[in-house]
């Protein structure tokens, strides 16, 4: 048992850690380490700018999408290499949130169900971020139950023909390509019916809104298809497969391994250390403690748990599920600090502005962003469902609607 | 990174098992559980022959001189099969305080004894309430003899000798405490089976009148030895707790693909799925602390108080969560005596507190916390 590299890894962590040492924003080090729980604050610049200018970078050295082929615009690394990249580049990371979905999701897709010509055309200039994309399939009645959908994808001769709606779509403002699921059959049950596309975002038809969040900020969208035109080489996977195809994806979405989940525990433990309430600091307060800590050896065991990960790459080996844990955890524990945070502040706990008692507002925002933590990407129910069913071998749902055409499913409850 | 146990470690897990499997089913369990036996002597004697008593014990002292993951792997075992021997009290606590203080001829006198089973040693901390703590030592050292009441010791009744915390000093410090080895059976020891949760492992009373005793470790040094002490035995307990839990939750969901409700495995329904599913989380969460502190006690790592805190707490909260829940999973028939939950129950409330309750733990945590934050 040890944390030490394989000569090997050292050998990669090395290069990595010079090239990144001599090319990376330097002058952006200081905001990306300030900015927490995934919120990105740049005084003078935007996010997609500087992404952009960083992914362009490590394309030209060769460091992008790392264990994507050589011949799409990856390195051909393994797992690991791609972790200890990911150490390295460390609060850099933070500016490839843009390329994350494409990347992660949208390229493996295509990889695995596009034309050779489609991969050649797309995935270099995905890698390079030269291209972004996005992901486009929960909709306002089909989060959870996805495959649930309504957005209608109709053949006309060598064209498909869209309408409908999703929502929660990241980045769709600035994306050039989507990856789009839609109904092509509505007669079969539902999930037989799917067909799964990708599409230039600068259609016509295409309609993408900004949704303001329960949080007041504005990060996702709506897009909205009216009469899209798709050309038939724009499917991927034969009709009426795209469940399975989508299957890829969402796969791929949980394979992102390494990622540091944010908690809440180091800034709330900073917070407690500072905090003076009527009898002293707060972290010598038994009760505090005692939450605190409890806290502390969950986030511990997040951190270890993803060692335990990071070691079966290491070896070559297919990482167990325990790695299917770490957004249930965060997710909630993220919400509690919060909550407790303020608790602790008292009556001024309720003040969301830049105030110096109530620590710049952080835990606020930290408590009106966190119910997002517990759906987006899978909810807290599903992601027990899974747990449930895939590593504990219990049965799957019972589900009313499986064998029922699509268009015999009720739609209105009561 | 090579954070897991080596193949050769992983092997010894599995012959622990199938060792245990077969000496140790809930069936021999339960014969101490009802009284009949204070422990089980047979299992105890299978165990010195496997070498697992002395597995971490140097071979100069008639141990197997394996080392501690070999031992934690053995811990993880001991707790699944719930194993009614006095393990942690002789192996985690005696073992590890003759090996970090012992001198040459204490460490020749009981380590071989130790390994090979023909003694069982327990460390007699607590005199009533309280959590780990110097001011709580009232039993007092001098001219060679103790006196006070130690209550409860882990194991006291079956105990061939004790490492004791005494006081030698009024000044109000750490260094007031200093440890002696006491041969129990050598007279002036007073023993005492008490009544506690779990059945399955004694704890007793002991009174020492003018009871014989030898320094362990320097005078005043006491304090210091133990909570290196405790902090080991953390870890190791760790893994029994870790061990227990998953049991548990194997129980919880076997069950539940079992018994049939409303015309279905009540494992379909999702209210049971969830409760299981957020078992497996905090034993997941439990595992890979206890890893780590198994890193840090194997490596005699600067991070092992924090380590050992932390595993301690994750381990406690999982055993815990998952014995208590495995009876709701099992509903009215988890509440019988005939069913093995109440066993996992009994023994995850109990180790809980053995060496300090959580609230003693979580308080060590943070203290630990600040100090590498401060350093």
């Amino acid at each position: 048992m040890n944390f030490d590299d394989t000569p090997q890894e050292a050998v990669f962590r090395e290069t990595a850690r010079k090239w990144i040492e001599a090319n990376a924003p330097k002058e952006l080090h200081g905001e990306l380490s300030k900015s927490s729980l995934g919120r990105i604050r740049l005084a003078n610049h935007d996010i997609v700018d500087v992404g952009k200018a960083w992914q362009k970078k490590k394309f030209e050295g060769n460091w992008a999408c790392l264990h994507w082929p050589k011949e799409y615009g990856g390195r051909g690394a393994t797992p690991i290499e791609k972790v200890i990249w990911q150490q390295e580049e460390g609060v850099y990371g933070k500016l490839t949130q843009p390329f994350q979905i494409g990347e992660g999701m949208c390229g493996p897709t295509v990889m695995a169900f596009g034309s050779e010509e489609a991969k050649r055309r797309y995935l270099p200039k995905l890698a390079s971020g030269e291209e972004i994309w996005c992901q486009l399939f929960s909709e306002p009645s089909a989060g959870s139950d996805v495959a649930g959908l309504r957005t209608r994808a109709e053949k006309k001769g060598d064209n498909w023909v869209v309408n409908g709606q999703k929502i929660w779509t990241s980045g769709a403002h600035y994306s050039d390509y989507g990856l789009l699921i839609a109904r092509t059959d509505p007669n079969v049950p539902k999930h037989k019916g799917l067909t799964m596309f990708f599409l230039d975002m600068k259609s016509p038809g295409v309609e993408v809104r900004p949704i303001k969040q329960a949080n007041g900020m504005q990060e996702f969208n709506e897009v909205y298809f009216t009469d899209v035109v798709i050309p038939d080489s724009q499917r991927l996977g034969a009709v009426g497969e795209g469940w399975s195809v989508s299957l890829t994806t969402l796969m791929n979405e949980r394979m992102s391994i390494g990622a540091r989940l944010a908690t809440g525990v180091p800034e709330m433990f900073e917070f407690c250390s500072n905090l003076m309430l009527e009898d002293g600091l707060a972290i010598d307060d038994p009760a505090v403690r005692s939450k605190l800590a409890s806290w502390a050896a969950k986030s511990n065991g997040l951190k270890y748990t993803s060692y335990r990960t990071i070691s079966a790459l290491s070896k070559g080996e297919r990482p167990g599920p325990e790695n299917s844990i770490g957004k249930l955890v965060s997710g909630m524990m993220l919400q509690d600090i919060a909550t407790y945070a303020m608790d602790l502040q008292g009556a001024a706990g309720v003040l969301t502005g830049n105030d110096e008692e109530t620590v710049q507002g952080q835990f606020q925002q930290m408590l009106l962003s966190s119910p997002s933590m517990r759906i987006a990407g899978g909810t807290d129910e599903i992601l027990r469902n899974i747990i449930a069913e895939r590593v504990l071998g219990l049965p799957g749902d019972i589900r009313v609607d499986k064998d029922v055409p699509y268009n015999k499913i009720p739609t209105k409850g009561r | 990174m090579n954070f897991d146990f080596s193949d050769d470690q992983k092997q010894l897990r599995d012959q622990a098992r199938k060792f245990l499997a077969e000496k140790c089913p809930p069936k021999a369990v339960r014969v101490v559980l009802d009284g009949k036996a204070p422990y089980d002597k047979e299992l105890w004697k299978g165990l010195a022959e496997m070498g697992f008593l002395g597995v971490a014990i140097p071979e100069e002292f008639g141990g197997a001189g394996a080392g501690h993951l070999e031992l934690c792997v053995i811990a993880e075992e001991m707790g699944r099969a719930n194993a009614p021997v006095p393990f942690s009290s002789t192996v985690y606590l005696a073992a590890e305080a003759l090996l970090i203080a012992g001198n040459d001829a204490q460490k020749k006198k009981w380590l071989p004894a130790i390994a090979s089973g023909e003694a069982i040693g327990t460390l007699a901390l607590f005199e009533g309430k309280g959590n780990p703590s110097p001011k709580h030592v009232k039993l007092t050292a001098a001219n060679g003899v103790l006196n006070g009441v130690k209550k409860p010791v882990a194991d006291g009744a079956i105990a061939d000798f004790a490492v004791v915390a005494a006081r030698t000093g009024s000044s109000g410090r750490d260094n007031d405490i200093s440890l002696f080895l006491v041969d129990l059976k050598a007279g002036g020891a007073q023993v005492k089976s008490l009544t506690n949760l779990d059945p399955t492992r004694g704890q007793a009373e002991i009174i020492f009148k003018d009871a014989k005793a030898e320094p362990l470790g320097a005078p005043g040094e006491g304090w210091s030895i133990l909570t290196q002490v405790l902090d080991r035995a953390a870890v190791l307990c760790a893994f029994e707790q870790v061990g227990g839990a998953d049991r548990a939750l194997e129980m919880g969901r076997d069950y539940a693909l079992d018994r049939i409700a409303f015309g279905r495995q009540i494992g379909s329904f999702q209210a049971v799925k969830h409760m299981l599913a957020d078992m497996y989380v905090s034993a997941t969460l439990a595992r890979s602390n206890s890893y780590y502190g198994a890193w840090a006690l194997s490596t005699n790592a600067a991070e092992l108080p924090e380590a050992a805190a932390a595993a301690r707490i994750s381990a406690t909260q999982a055993f815990q969560h998952c014995a208590k829940n495995n009876i709701q999973v099992h509903g009215g028939m988890g509440f019988t005596w005939e069913f093995d939950c109440h066993m996992y129950y009994r023994r995850a409330n109990a180790m809980a507190l053995g060496l300090g309750s959580l609230t003693y733990w979580e308080d060590q945590l943070i203290d630990r916390m600040r100090k590498k934050n401060a350093a």
